[in-house]
């Protein structure tokens, strides 16, 4: 036998002689690589938007929310907070933090839409009213002047924490620091501007929150109570412990179905879960179409062979081998679904950069390793029939062929 | 002297349908030795083509031996078919055979792809070989740009392109008018001269007058093999 490098020389060639046609078979492949790069990416921006802004809420971080959460049974009894009806109050984020043993600290928070304004500029956005301590579980650092603290909460102090977005919006290059913002209302002194948090995405900008005191923004809005309750517990192995404890303390007091307690790394780890079965479903449709594309190259290189008859003929006359032939075929096959899937790889990945604008994604290595994979799979499953059809042909045959 | 090819009570029959078998050779003793210019004729369904795959190891016999430079080619697998072809064969088709969209220089590199030769060798063979037959102008004509005349040379220079023992032409004038037919005969004559052994396989007896030998085949044996007096 010939090389392999020669052979694919020839393989190439033949291609060549055709290019209309070796382009349109690889559009199949095309689109097929390229879809579930595209749809692989937005599931993988999807899960790491989702772990990310979980990762910023602090490590070791038990979240005690208002009514029934999740559930352990997976969908079906899955539920969202209640905050609208919370019966958790400020005395239990001070129990919880009086806990003492695995758990180390509890903040309290408020969360309520709402639109911020100054100077006839307004945003629509999240206001949280939150504690010192809770500012502290979440990580929650300013990148200048000073966070939110017990002094601002215990005389209800109308001081204002806005992200950079904010500051962006409603200021423009102008610092905010010092001015007045307005919130249901009143004015806001703002003290100090949020580090920049991650690139955001998915239509929740982490940057566009405005930050006040508990107290102020349980006035401004008429919500009694608390909403959601941040606990930090001293280590990682002793979050089950905290949950516990946290979980006992609350009882005597609230029904079942008046509170959750979860830790972030166990709902990150949920929604991770049912991510990925839906990222793997979308490319699972995706792979329908590279598989038709197989297909479509099979039909093109059988019809090939055909075709190219009397070209095998001649060249089993002048010395190629069944071997030669057959290597020739099948290289041409897998040319052709290669360079469909590194084209689809550049196109997919263009587009999923492209959406990069919208939606958050990202493209993961393991999805174009598998693209090339399977299109290089697909090329010589399909591509060895009409080989051997070729290598078979009776070169006397062959070259009385019409 | 030894032969090149040489036959011997060579039988090869066919399988039609289920139960018929066409015998196209029934017995054909025929010897080729080096530098001879042979004309094979017969009228349609003698069994000249049969002999020609036989000829061109293009096909094994039924039964009788076929060998090639003593080399029995009875035993050899399909693969070691190819090689003997590739070394000692070099083709002629009545239909040129060239490859659509590729250049005369391409086309006659071809074999040498298959007999391993590096592709600056492959290069400066090819070249040489459209010389002797007269296209050194025409190395980068694609087929299409081509008379049938200037086709036929092509092809010939890619029989001649690998040395190889024997030029094998299967109605290599079927397809032309008679100047480039005239033309053609005179280029695989000149062939000869050079000390190449040739093969001519036609049905047209004018054709045939023009080798040094002429071996008449009809239903499946040799009627005559005598060598052409008066040459002009």
């Amino acid at each position: 036998m010939i090389s392999l490098a020669e052979i694919t020389k020839l393989a190439i060639k033949s291609l060549l002689r055709n290019k209309t046609r070796s382009i349109l078979t690889m559009i199949g492949i095309i689109i097929g690589v390229s879809a579930v790069i595209l749809l692989v990416s937005i599931g993988q921006g999807l899960q790491d938007y989702i772990t990310n802004s979980f990762e910023s809420l602090g490590s070791n971080v038990i979240a005690v929310l208002p009514g029934k959460v999740g559930g352990s049974s997976g969908f079906s009894s899955a539920s969202a907070p209640n905050f609208a009806g919370t019966k958790l109050t400020q005395k239990d984020v001070a129990d919880i933090a009086k806990l003492g043993g695995p758990v180390e600290s509890a903040g309290a928070a408020i969360q309520v839409p709402g639109s911020v304004s100054n100077l006839g500029k307004s945003k629509y956005t999240t206001i949280l009213g939150l504690d010192q301590e809770y500012t502290k579980i979440r990580n929650l650092t300013v990148a200048k002047g000073r966070q939110i603290n017990d002094a601002d909460v215990r005389v209800n102090r109308n001081v204002a924490v806005i992200g950079t977005s904010i500051q962006t919006d409603l200021f423009g290059n102008s610092d905010a620091m010092g001015k007045k913002i307005t919130i249901g209302g009143q004015k806001f002194e703002v003290i100090g501007i949020l580090s920049q948090i991650g690139s955001g995405g998915f239509g929740v900008d982490t940057n566009s929150y405005v930050i006040i005191p508990i107290t102020a923004a349980q006035k401004v809005f008429g919500i009694k109570g608390v909403q959601a309750i941040a606990a930090k517990a001293v280590d990682k192995d002793s979050i089950p412990l905290a949950i516990n404890s946290i979980k006992k303390l609350l009882s005597k007091r609230l029904k079942d179905d008046e509170f959750s307690v979860v830790d972030s790394g166990s709902i990150v780890q949920t929604i991770n879960q049912v991510l990925g079965a839906l990222t793997l479903a979308l490319g699972g449709i995706a792979a329908i179409s590279l598989l038709v594309g197989g297909v479509g190259i099979m039909n093109i290189m059988l019809v090939s062979v055909t075709e190219r008859t009397r070209e095998i003929g001649l060249r089993k006359a002048v010395g190629a081998k069944p071997s030669d032939i057959l290597y020739q075929f099948l290289i041409e096959a897998v040319v052709l679904s290669l360079g469909g899937g590194m084209i689809g790889v550049g196109i997919g990945a263009l587009g999923a950069w492209g959406i990069n604008h919208f939606i958050q994604t990202s493209v993961s290595w393991w999805s174009v390793a598998l693209s090339f994979g399977v299109s290089a799979i697909i090329g010589i499953v399909f591509g060895v029939a009409p080989a051997a059809r070729a290598a078979k042909l009776n070169p006397i045959e062959a070259l009385k062929y019409e | 002297m030894s032969s090149l090819i040489s036959l011997s009570k060579v039988k090869k029959s066919y399988k039609l349908g289920d139960d018929i078998i066409v015998e196209a050779l029934r017995g054909v003793d025929l010897q080729i030795k080096k530098g001879e210019f042979v004309a094979i004729t017969g009228p349609s369904g003698s069994g000249k083509s049969t002999l020609m795959h036989l000829i061109g190891i293009l096909d094994k016999p039924t039964s009788g031996t076929v060998s090639i430079d003593d080399k029995d080619i009875a035993k050899l697998k399909e693969e070691d078919l190819a090689v003997l072809r590739n070394k000692y064969i070099g083709f002629v088709f009545q239909a040129f055979n060239l490859l659509p969209k590729t250049t005369a220089v391409e086309n006659v590199e071809l074999p040498l792809i298959y007999s391993k030769i590096s592709t600056s060798d492959r290069r400066a063979r090819a070249i040489q070989a459209l010389q002797d037959v007269g296209l050194g102008e025409r190395l980068n004509h694609t087929p299409n740009q081509l008379s049938g005349g200037q086709q036929q040379r092509v092809a010939i220079a890619r029989a001649l392109v690998t040395k190889p023992s024997l030029i094998l032409a299967d109605e290599p004038t079927g397809n032309l008018d008679s100047k480039s037919s005239q033309e053609i005969i005179e280029l695989l004559r000149s062939i000869n001269a050079k000390g190449n052994t040739v093969v001519l396989v036609t049905h047209e007896s004018d054709i045939a007058e023009e080798a040094k030998r002429i071996v008449v085949i009809k239903d499946g044996l040799i009627l005559s093999d005598k060598a052409v007096k008066n040459k002009k």
